[in-house]
């Protein structure tokens, strides 16, 4: 089975039948090149709504993969500074940069179709994923008086999975793909479990955390924070709601949301 | 496994005489992270230091082994030693760094290792994780009411703490003083309560005073790092060490109080369930 294949199958979409490969006879050769390509490589796509571009930045950090990742493993068919095509091909995984403004008609419309056309949609980074600090919006500045409300592209569309930070790291990233490539979908399921987890704030530590009796007073959450919102008082989490994005990573983090324990034992080699 | 994977375990303590003289068991956090520095495999580490108000221990970096030993001794409270870690890398630039920590701040640094979504450049900078056991911790309050109102002793006299033989204790310069452990109870913090996690099983290595003779550590090596940097630091000469068959208590006491804080805190989850709480695991 293909990669794709099998990224999709575990993704629980179902993989197309293996006799598809093997066209029949009668099939032009162009057709039977055209699917053993397409088997081969994953089409990726590059979708950028309302977000700062720091999630693409991020993904390019990694050079040492990335020359191979794009030239041998992936074909990228979409993307505004990537690809130059403006229609929305049929792709296998699209990585959705930003969240979208509802008042947009464009981004609405592209989201829309990229969703029809692909058969995984990833929420790339926190705005996509939580919404993030677009979630401050309240219109009323230049140059779209009418941008006001900004929103998660699961408010409005099937997200598959969802990969957050602001932005995420370049190692969460190679890690996922290198995951992607190998079809360890034990290592995925957080991000798929993650699609779920729009509405993000710092406040999340003292509301499912402190509040839950939960919190051990280690400090992650404070490490974590991108944007130094949270410093650790008399050891619980204490929220400085002006620097707060409302990214989500700190309870992403946080070793009492969730615990991927048989993954880290596999990493350390336990 | 009640003890969680391992390589090796051990009775030992630190040769030094000052890292014994300042150290709450066989100095072994302390032997071997001065150890790690002096051999260049840290470059500095995050420990728990004293802090302003008594006893209160704050996260510092350590760039030197005397920073280190002035730092020794067991804290029966919190200090956030997680939240630093970021700081040595980025602020003091370690590219190779070292920590204590206790099993849930362990867990949350593995977290961040193993899924690092917003902390960049960090998960491959720790080299070395000493974890040490942990039954529960305080919050420095209730430390308080332990000292001055269960033991009617003055916060500022107190040089030492101590958990064992079933009781909390308190060194001034010329006096011990004890309650029964009995006495703690209900005064830990209750996150701690569904932590199944004694001997810290995910550190490179852990240690504790639990299972050893007084003045000696039980030892328990768990990655392949963990075991050849303690391996390297005994054949060097940095701890003695002795076969846990010959020394009392035992491992049989490590292995009781880990299955004990593993039984009871798996009926807090399970009550926790029943009534419908998050619980992690
Ligand atoms: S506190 Fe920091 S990490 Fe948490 S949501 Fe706010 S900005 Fe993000
Ligand atoms: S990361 Fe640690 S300190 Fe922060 S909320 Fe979670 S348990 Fe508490």
């Amino acid at each position: 089975m293909s990669l794709i294949d099998r990224i999709k199958q575990f993704l629980g979409f179902k993989a197309k039948p293996d006799k598809e490969a093997k066209a029949d006879e009668g099939a032009s050769k162009k057709e039977v090149k055209k699917v053993a390509e397409e088997k081969a490589k994953p089409r990726i796509g590059y979708i950028h709504l309302s977000g700062c571009t720091g999630d693409v930045i991020s993904l390019s950090e990694n050079y040492d993969i990335l020359a191979e990742l794009l030239t041998n493993m992936v074909d990228i068919v979409y993307g505004q500074t990537l690809v130059d095509n403006w229609e929305v091909p049929e792709m296998d995984l699209a990585l959705v940069e930003g969240s979208v403004c509802l008042q947009d008609e464009h981004s609405l419309q592209e989201l829309m179709e990229v969703r029809e056309k692909a058969a995984m949609v990833c929420a790339f980074g926190s705005c996509s994923a939580t919404g993030c600090f677009t979630r401050y919006s309240r219109g009323g500045q230049q140059a779209q008086p009418a941008h006001e409300s900004f929103v998660p592209i699961a408010d409005l569309v099937k997200v598959d999975c969802a990969i957050p930070g602001c932005p995420p790291t370049p190692e969460i990233i190679a890690k996922t793909v290198v995951a992607l490539i190998n079809g360890d979908m034990d290592y995925l399921q957080p991000m798929i479990d993650l699609a779920g987890y729009t509405e993000a704030c710092g406040c999340d530590l003292q509301l499912k955390v402190v509040n839950q009796a939960l919190c051990i007073a280690c400090g992650t959450c404070a490490m974590s924070c991108q944007t130094r919102a949270l410093d650790m008082t008399n050891g619980r989490p204490e929220l400085n709601e002006d620097r707060c994005v409302k990214c989500g990573i700190c309870y992403v983090q946080c070793p009492r949301s969730w615990w991927p324990e048989e993954q880290i034992k596999k990493d350390l080699g336990l | 496994m009640v003890l969680g994977t391992y390589k090796e375990i051990v009775s030992a303590r630190a040769t030094d005489k000052e890292i014994q003289n300042v150290s709450q068991d066989g100095g072994i956090v302390t032997g071997l992270l001065a150890y790690a520095l002096d051999e260049k495999i840290i470059e500095g580490a995050v420990v728990a230091g004293p802090g302003e108000e008594f006893w209160k221990p704050e996260p510092m970096v350590a760039m030197t082994a005397d920073e280190i030993i002035a730092a020794a001794g067991t804290k029966y409270t919190f200090s956030p030693n997680v939240m630093m870690l970021k700081k040595a890398v980025r602020q003091y630039g370690i590219e190779k760094l070292g920590t204590v920590a206790i099993p849930c701040q362990t867990m949350g640094i593995r977290k961040t290792q193993s899924y690092p979504f917003g902390v960049r450049f960090l998960a491959d900078k720790i080299k070395l994780l000493v974890g040490i056991y942990c039954m529960e911790n305080f919050p420095f309050a209730s430390l308080q009411t332990f000292i001055s109102e269960k033991m009617g002793i003055d916060p500022t006299l107190v040089e030492k703490m101590d958990i064992g033989k079933g009781k909390f204790w308190v060194y001034t310069q010329d006096d011990v003083f004890n309650i029964p452990l009995k006495e703690t109870h209900g005064y830990e913090q209750d996150g701690c309560n569904v932590c199944l996690d004694y001997t810290c099983e995910l550190a490179d290595l852990a240690t504790g005073s639990v299972g050893s003779p007084d003045g000696w550590s039980t030892v328990i090596t768990r990655t392949e790092d963990g075991n050849s940097i303690f391996q390297q630091a005994v054949e060097t000469g940095v701890f003695e060490t002795k076969d846990m068959a010959n020394v009392k208590p035992g491992l049989d006491l490590l292995e009781k109080l880990a299955a004990q804080k593993k039984d009871k805190n798996q009926k807090t989850i399970d009550k926790r369930k029943e009534m419908g709480l998050p619980v992690p695991y």
